[in-house]
């Protein structure tokens, strides 16, 4: 028997809604491991986190240092890794965010854990479906270290629903910090009222056919009409027209909206292996021979300037009428 | 700066993937350098560079380590072509290893080379794990730059300024030498790596990493290849993470194409119902 630690990310004192993802995949592995789910904040604001956090699981562990104030894999790891040993953890979890990605490996590695990465789903105690080959195959993998590290996917993975009855929250000291000389400088975030790409139900994206980022301009009309998140392709990111965090693909970002919209796309597999888990797929191009509309549920054929005004137009008529 | 540049030679993925006997069939595959490796020793080269005809800043060294059956050698060569200027090839099959053996052959190697910065792509495109490098540096007790998407090394070179891609935007982290950096697509932009020895008017094509010219194919035949066991670095041949089967996702249904923007909203709102 063994617990499930699940490293959550959270801010303004709730937890992130990727964070929900890894408490729901870490309840089903408490079901085969038999023990429970102990959640674990770190960080700025973790205590104040505690009691929002109490509603998904039997016990959470704050812990709160000026010393970790901003996140740092560093610092971070040996906590997380502590945790693990002293709460009889056999499963340690966190979402396959850029955080969750960058940490747990490194948690890994000090409990001598095996790891699986970005999971899409788990069939046992120790075995795990994940994508491999950007998405173009699924591996089942078995893990037979006594610890065992997973980061779920949170597209694959819906938001944990609160308990009926709250949990105890508990203060962990830090203990020693050392960030090995490694330091924060600064975050440059990009600003937007649009909801964060990975859990969006709608995202529009743009590809090298939108030719400027000026361009992109209709497209986030369009986005804000439906209140969907923004996209691009890695060949508008790589081209400066929009911020590299906007990338959906194999590296960047995978997304599993209700309705995706790819506009300008020519639909490489880097760009497919990120987005073809959504529902409902809607290609704009102007060349019927793209790869992007074998994917693709409803394919129009037109140009996106010709296009995109125009759907805007239909879909204001369409909400007006309803 | 003496950099040591993991790699793996990966399945060219532009070859469709089949099954045989439940998992990947990869006879007759053509293999390729991970495009992240590759641009990691992109990334070394341009570290160790000074910016006069691709020379070299004195004393800069380029060690690719890579773990792989024997025909491997010939991505590992792919590597020294481009200008790495030594190899090691630990010589094994996919049997014998998986993240956490990998992980301690390159402790083992790195406790013998001493290099100054780990340099090697976030994830090898096949298996898509993106675990080794913060495994390696969280077993070495070194600091981790993980999705590098630009670097400039500080003035007294011992300590790198790396802007990293998150969720969210780009975060700046600086880590000391040695440390270990896994570099993501955008480091091969035209002013991604500053090494503040290539002057500023220096400027990359930015088209990825470089070819391997003609010449560099004919000093990499001579460039120093040892190879060697994983059992040489105190690493028990054993895969903890053993891959049961493999499967290929259904295909998706086919889609149709709409003759114009408004039989394209009526759909969406009446069939799929998404609007």
């Amino acid at each position: 028997m063994g617990n499930i630690l699940a490293f959550c990310e959270f801010t303004d004192g709730v937890l992130r809604s990727s964070a929900l993802s890894n408490i729901a995949f870490a309840r089903e592995a408490a079901t085969h491991h038999g023990g429970e789910v102990i959640i674990i904040l770190v960080g700025a604001g973790a205590a104040a986190a505690g009691a929002a956090a109490s509603k998904f699981a039997p016990k959470v562990i704050t812990v709160e240092d000026p010393g970790l104030a901003n996140y740092l894999a560093e610092t971070y790891a040996p906590i997380v890794a502590r945790e693990a040993k002293a709460n009889n953890a056999t499963v340690v979890t966190a979402t396959a965010t850029a955080v969750g990605k960058d940490l747990l490996p490194r948690v890994a590695a000090l409990l001598d854990a095996g790891m699986a990465s970005d999971i899409a789903k788990t069939t046992g105690k120790d075995t795990f479906i994940r994508p491999i080959l950007a998405g173009n195959a699924y591996s089942t993998v078995q893990i037979s270290t006594p610890i065992i590290c997973v980061t779920p996917r949170q597209s694959e993975f819906e938001p944990a629903a609160e308990l009926g009855s709250a949990g105890t929250v508990t203060a962990s000291a830090a203990g020693a910090i050392d960030a090995l000389g490694a330091s924060f400088e600064r975050l440059d975030a990009q600003k937007s009222d649009r909801p964060d790409l990975g859990d969006a139900k709608v995202v529009v994206s743009g590809g090298r056919g939108m030719k400027t980022g000026e361009n992109f301009k209709v497209l986030e009309e369009l986005a804000d009409l439906l209140g969907a998140a923004m996209g691009a392709s890695r060949a508008a990111t790589d081209a400066g027209m929009v911020p590299a965090d906007w990338q959906v693909g194999q590296t960047g970002k995978i997304v599993a909206p209700n309705l995706y919209f790819a506009v300008a796309i020519s639909g490489a597999i880097q760009h497919l292996a990120g987005m073809k888990g959504s529902k409902t797929i809607v290609a704009i191009n102007k060349n019927k021979d793209e790869p992007i509309f074998q994917v693709a549920d409803y394919g129009l054929v037109a140009d996106w300037e010709k296009a995109i005004p125009e759907l805007i137009t239909e879909i204001k008529k369409l909400k007006a009428s309803r | 700066m003496k950099i040591l540049v993991p790699v793996k030679r990966v399945p060219d993925p532009t070859q469709k993937a089949k099954i045989k006997d439940g998992h990947i069939d990869l006879a007759g595959a053509s293999w390729i350098v991970n495009t992240f490796d590759e641009y990691a020793v992109e990334t070394a080269l341009r570290l160790c560079e000074n910016g006069a005809e691709n020379a070299r800043i004195a004393g800069s060294e380029i060690i690719v380590v890579s773990l792989g059956p024997d025909d491997a050698a010939k991505e590992i060569r792919t590597c020294l072509a481009m200008g790495a200027d030594r190899a090691i090839h630990v010589v094994t099959t996919d049997e014998e290893i998986d993240s956490l053996v990998v992980v301690k052959v390159l402790q083992g190697i790195i406790a013998s080379e001493k290099p100054d910065l780990v340099v090697m792509g976030k994830q090898a495109v096949d298996g898509d794990a993106n675990q080794v490098g913060q495994m390696l540096a969280g077993r070495l007790g070194w600091p981790q730059a993980t999705f590098a998407a630009s670097i400039e090394v500080a003035v007294d070179k011992k300590s790198l300024f790396v802007g990293r891609e998150v969720d969210g935007g780009v975060e700046y982290k600086s880590v000391p030498v040695p440390s270990v950096i896994t570099v993501d697509l955008r480091i091969v932009g035209p002013k991604a790596v500053k090494n503040n020895v290539t002057p500023e008017t220096h400027v990359y094509s930015g088209e990825g990493a470089r070819l391997p010219s003609l010449k560099g194919i004919m000093a990499a035949k001579k460039k120093p290849m040892v190879t060697a066991k994983v059992a040489d670095y105190g690493a028990e041949p054993k895969a903890m993470i053993k891959e049961l089967s493999v499967t290929l996702p259904p295909p998706r249904a086919a889609g149709e194409i709409v003759p114009d923007v408004v039989t394209l909203v009526k759909k969406l709102a009446d069939v799929a119902k998404v609007l």
